[in-house]
């Protein structure tokens, strides 16, 4: 692609090496814990759920701000910004309710 | 070992010879699918439908299609709502009825998986596709092609549904085919596999469909209309579609994961090995209480448009409108765990879910207080629209109250899975989405064919349906409440039911002769569609409000000869009181335009994917390898072509909207006189267009 044409970035931050070591540094990171955790035996159960739950959804934020771009400093970006937020907003909706009505469920199968 | 991998699980014994009605009906259906094949022979059609039709990529002519396939669902989906009210109307005591519980298990599932699936989802489509466009004043939609695709793949679905009715047999699970009964232990046959893929291919098509009109309606809007400059009806659809986008994939990966269960032996949803099934309740729930307000949120756009027409005034309250239509977006989310009240939910889920099932009736209540004001002190016209709308507010209000009456989990207890829910969410999905729908094809009938509807059948129909409903329905509201639960195919005298069933039965006859005077009005209005009433050579019959009203009747091909600028809502309606105020116009300079090519590849992998969809269920080998691959290679081939577009000249713009300027000025002078002339002319501007 010659430099004078327009690279079209729909509104993505500016795509550095930086950004992506950044990212993958972190990715490491956080896929690392997850494992040593678990080889570790040392959490307990519901922990080990709530930590790796965690790393996972860390995991997943450093790759759309570090990999994707995501950015709220241009307009486009705050396009992308919002229903990303939104969607967001609905899965934990969904996985919330879910987890919630199964366990209710559980207990009253239970007791 | 050959003859399994010819025709898999499929032998002679899947056609229910000795089941003489399913024969009967069978026959008529396949008597009919030659009628139209060999009329379309003896016409000599097969050109003219495969260039101007089946490759097509306009939205005008995939949304008539969608239509079509509705219309004919709907008279498939009734009649099995027919021959339930017949069976419950004669079941009782020592009468066993006529139909075998086996079968009368497979009527109620179809009813409702054709009625949600394959008519209000084709005709909330075909609505989309014919308004969208035109209301933002966009020449096609984002993606024309995918378009297509989307199309054809709820036809496949809707084939594989109409096959199941002849070889083997159907779902008898209800439509939401819940497991155990749903798994192999207690379905082994091909009913649900039929379900499945009928359901994740027509599913793959709405999905594609969500994102189309999100890329369009988000991305395609002409010069100067914001956001909240938008028609409303194109808000609700994009409430609508961002609600799609968001939901499909639910319903697709809890069917995958049923499908896994029933073909490789896992166990997501059986009770041994760790499954669940309630998460399959809770998955499809999800899925499927934002599914009710993908139908309800355009419809209520439909009402909207019309109100102001209809009534000469601005729509009252547009932004509380908008901000009522994205609070039930977000909200239609909240609210699918109060279908588990009584299934094992503690009362801490009941009393938020209860909760927020009330509150999600705010912005509706909202809405219906916006319609009211709109009509309060307007010019109101008390044409066919119209009346579907008023019917409409009285109808929806009723069930919208029994369904904030179930939302309150106590209540529930008593009622759920009874009669009374199967009235309540008849009264909201006839009265609301069926009412609205109906409504929007009379509206926007003439902008899409150039002809208005006979008034006074449309009249018959409404009060047929309007009348037909109560009659219907009250009667099982009553049942509900006397304990009834539903789908029961034979019950005892003593319940006293039986008066009531016979009541609802008469119902379903009245609303049957308002989808005979359906029918029969369609077909009078195309015989008598250029004469005086019917003709529409103005482009805005209703005195409209909005863009699609500002070009000639039928659309263009191109919709719009240039690209329009708007400053405001209902801007054509500020555009002609200006014209009216002396405010000249000028000639316009037309330009070349810009159009997608047409293209069979949708057609193509639709075909494809039913085939795929036939080899699964009967688990034919070679037939699934051709399906599947051919989907393949049609989308690669598909990505390799460049030769998809091409430009309209300016010279032939010109021209066709100089022979649309003479249909307006001859309609003006005497209209009536040249009937044949304007016929031929309608056609040949459509057919020199492609």
């Amino acid at each position: 692609m010659s430099s004078q044409q327009k690279v079209e970035t729909y509104g993505t931050g500016r795509k550095t090496l930086k950004s992506y070591m950044t990212g993958l540094v972190l990715s490491l990171i956080f896929t690392f814990t997850a494992f040593y955790l678990v080889g570790q035996h040392t959490l307990s159960t519901t922990a080990l759920y709530v930590s790796l739950s965690l790393l996972a959804v860390m995991q997943l934020l450093a790759q759309v701000i570090f990999f994707l771009c995501l950015t709220n400093k241009t307009a486009e970006g705050r396009w992308n910004t919002m229903p990303f937020i939104f969607v967001i907003a609905i899965i934990l909706l969904l996985v919330g309710g879910t987890l919630w009505i199964m366990y209710n469920l559980n207990y009253h199968m239970v007791h | 070992m050959l003859n399994s991998f010819i025709f898999g699980n499929l032998t002679l014994d899947a056609i229910p010879y000795h089941e003489p009605i399913i024969m009967v009906a069978g026959v008529m259906m396949v008597l009919g699918v030659f009628a139209v094949l060999g009329g379309i022979t003896f016409f000599k059609k097969w050109g003219y439908l495969w260039k101007e039709w089946v490759t097509t990529v306009d939205h005008k002519k995939i949304g008539v299609m969608y239509i079509i396939l509705a219309v004919v669902m709907l008279l498939r989906g009734f009649a099995d709502a027919l021959m339930m009210r017949t069976q419950q109307a004669i079941a009782v005591g020592h009468s066993m009825g006529y139909l075998p519980p086996s079968h009368y298990d497979q009527i109620f599932t179809a009813h409702g998986v054709i009625m949600i699936f394959f008519v209000a989802m084709p005709l909330m489509f075909g609505l989309l596709n014919l308004a969208v466009p035109l209301q933002i004043g966009a020449r096609d939609v984002a993606f024309p092609y995918l378009n297509s695709l989307s199309f054809w793949l709820t036809v496949s679905g809707a084939i594989l549904v109409n096959i199941s009715l002849i070889v083997g047999k159907f779902a008898a699970t209800g439509w939401l085919a819940y497991p155990p009964l749903s798994g192999l232990v207690y379905s082994p046959g091909v009913g649900v596999d039929y379900y499945i893929w009928a359901l994740q291919i027509s599913g793959v098509g709405s999905l594609l469909s969500g994102v189309n009109f999100t890329a369009t309606i988000l991305k395609m809007r002409c010069p100067g209309m914001k956001l909240m400059k938008m028609p409303i009806f194109t808000w609700t659809a994009l409430c609508a579609m961002v609600l799609v986008i968001l939901a499909f994939p639910v319903l697709t990966a809890t069917l995958a994961m049923l499908t896994l269960d029933r073909y490789m032996g896992m166990h997501f949803f059986t009770a041994a090995f760790g499954g669940n099934a309630m998460l399959y309740v809770n998955l499809i729930w999800a899925w499927g209480h934002p599914e009710v307000y993908i139908l309800i949120l355009p419809a209520f756009g439909i009402y909207s448009e019309v109100v102001a027409t209809f009534c000469k005034k601005p729509l009252f309250g547009y932004s509380s409108m908008v901000w009522a239509s994205i609070v039930i977006t977000f909200l239609s989310f909240s609210v699918w765990l109060h279908h588990f009240f009584t299934m094992g939910s503690g009362a801490n889920v009941n009393a938020v879910f209860g909760i927020a099932t009330m509150i999600i009736a705010v912005p509706t209540g909202a809405k219906i207080f916006n319609w009211l004001f709109t009509m309060y002190r307007g010019r109101v016209q008390f044409s066919v629209p119209m009346l579907w709308t008023i019917g409409f507010i009285t109808t929806f209000a009723v069930g919208g109250m029994t369904g904030v009456l179930m939302s309150v989990p106590a209540v529930d207890f008593q009622i759920h899975n009874s009669e009374f829910l199967v009235a309540h969410f008849h009264n909201t999905i006839i009265g609301g989405v069926v009412f609205g729908y109906f409504a929007g094809l009379t509206y926007w009938c003439p902008k899409i064919f150039g002809f208005k509807l006979n008034e006074k059948l449309g009249k018959v129909t409404f009060w047929c349906w309007f009348i037909g409903f109560y009659v219907a329905f009250m009667p099982v509201y009553i049942v509900g409440l006397m304990g009834m639960t539903r789908r029961i195919n034979h019950y005892s005298a003593a319940t006293g039911w039986h008066p009531y069933l016979v009541v609802a039965f008469i119902g379903a006859l009245i609303i049957a002769a308002g989808i005979a005077s359906l029918v029969l009005n369609i077909a009078l209005s195309i015989k008598n569609r250029n004469k005086e009433g019917y003709l529409d050579t103005t482009g805005d019959p209703w005195d409209g409000r909005t863009l699609e009203w500002s070009i000639p009747s039928p659309a263009p091909f191109y919709n719009f000869a240039l690209t329009p600028e708007v400053d405001s809502i209902d801007a054509f309606w500020k555009t002609k009181q200006e014209i009216a105020q002396g405010k000249s116009v000028q000639k316009p300079a037309y330009q070349d335009i810009h159009m997608p090519k047409n293209t069979s590849t949708g057609f193509f992998i639709g075909a494809l994917s039913g085939l795929f969809g036939f080899g699964m269920v009967w688990q034919i080998p070679w037939l699934i390898a051709v399906g599947f691959i051919g989907v393949l290679v049609a989308m690669v081939a598909r990505s390799f072509s460049t030769d998809t577009d091409y430009y309209v000249k300016a010279a032939d713009v010109e021209a066709t909207e100089a022979k649309y300027a003479a249909l307006r000025q001859r309609g003006a002078s005497s209209l009536g006189d040249s009937a044949e002339d304007d016929g031929m002319l309608g056609s040949e501007i459509l057919n020199k267009a492609t």
